[in-house]
């Protein structure tokens, strides 16, 4: 029977590959996704801890979640898209304008 | 959920992350994503979410995947050289990783959530149950991400405007003050 701890170890799972793939990846697109991807494993965490439990606000926060991570992902990408615009590049490595 | 469906979706959703971020393409990244945000909405179902499966679907990979394979294909970007260029920064990565699930794992297995059997009432996980709490108790969180939603939206069309687009501005302010000398 699958309990809430699995659903738990999933959400780690996913957790741990977006941050390997935000620290590991030069490609800020890529970097960005990752992000999405630890912001869905702690929508998982949520959901399985609000079953768990019987009650309904795991969900709501849930909802929250999504709004700023779409919000995060509209004023992200129009970040990319000015930056590529001034350098030509979206290497995360190549972008140190405040590195000495 | 039965082990035979959670498995192998568990292993499609935790392949297609991996897909993330291991493939050189970012298109494919994109589509990897897509898949792993299905599967999450799957899980969602069987955790009596439904609402919340809806959304996933809506807004996750219907509009902001949309909007990252619209920005890819945009910048016309070739695939980068992936993980190759520094593989022992690369492995350092992974390792670390895989010791952050590890320590994840080890410290969830220990959690009481779950070790209570709870039975959910007949109406948990309904849109209206969630609309309820959403308009009741959280009023004020939702309005205030109507806010953020709304400096969202402006600060992406300044931040994504041409440069060139500023020059017109100027032209086109600078066109009734010629007029007004000329009435002069």
């Amino acid at each position: 029977m699958i309990g809430t701890v699995h659903y738990l170890a999933l959400s780690a799972v996913l957790f741990s590959i977006g941050a390997v793939g935000a620290v590991v990846r030069r490609n800020v697109i890529i970097i960005f996704m990752s992000i999405e991807l630890m912001l869905n494993a702690a929508n998982l965490a949520f959901v399985a801890g609000s079953n768990s439990l019987g009650s309904m606000n795991g969900q709501s926060i849930v909802f929250f979640v999504m709004t700023v991570a779409a919000a995060e992902a509209a004023v992200g990408l129009a970040v990319i898209l000015a930056l590529f615009r001034n350098r030509q590049t979206v290497a995360a490595d190549e972008i140190a304008l405040l590195k000495w | 959920m039965s082990p035979l469906a959670f498995y192998p979706l568990a292993f499609v959703c935790i392949a297609s992350a991996m897909g993330v971020v291991l493939s050189r393409n970012p298109v494919r990244s994109a589509l990897s994503l897509v898949a792993s945000l299905f599967c999450l909405a799957v899980f969602y179902v069987f955790l009596q979410a439904h609402l919340v499966a809806a959304l996933q679907i809506i807004v996750y990979a219907g509009a902001v995947m949309v909007l990252f394979l619209f920005v890819i294909t945009l910048l016309n970007l070739e695939s980068d050289r992936g993980l190759g260029e520094k593989p022992v920064l690369s492995a350092i990565g992974f390792g670390a990783g895989a010791i952050v699930a590890g320590g994840l794992i080890a410290a969830l297995s220990r959690t009481s959530l779950g070790a209570r059997a709870v039975t959910l009432v007949p109406t948990f996980g309904t849109t209206k149950v969630l609309a309820r709490q959403l308009f009741g108790d959280y009023l004020v969180a939702f309005e205030l991400t109507s806010m953020l939603l709304l400096v969202a939206v402006v600060g992406a069309v300044v931040l994504a405007k041409r440069d060139g687009s500023y020059e017109g501005d100027e032209q086109e302010a600078a066109v009734p003050a010629r007029s007004e000398e000329a009435s002069h």
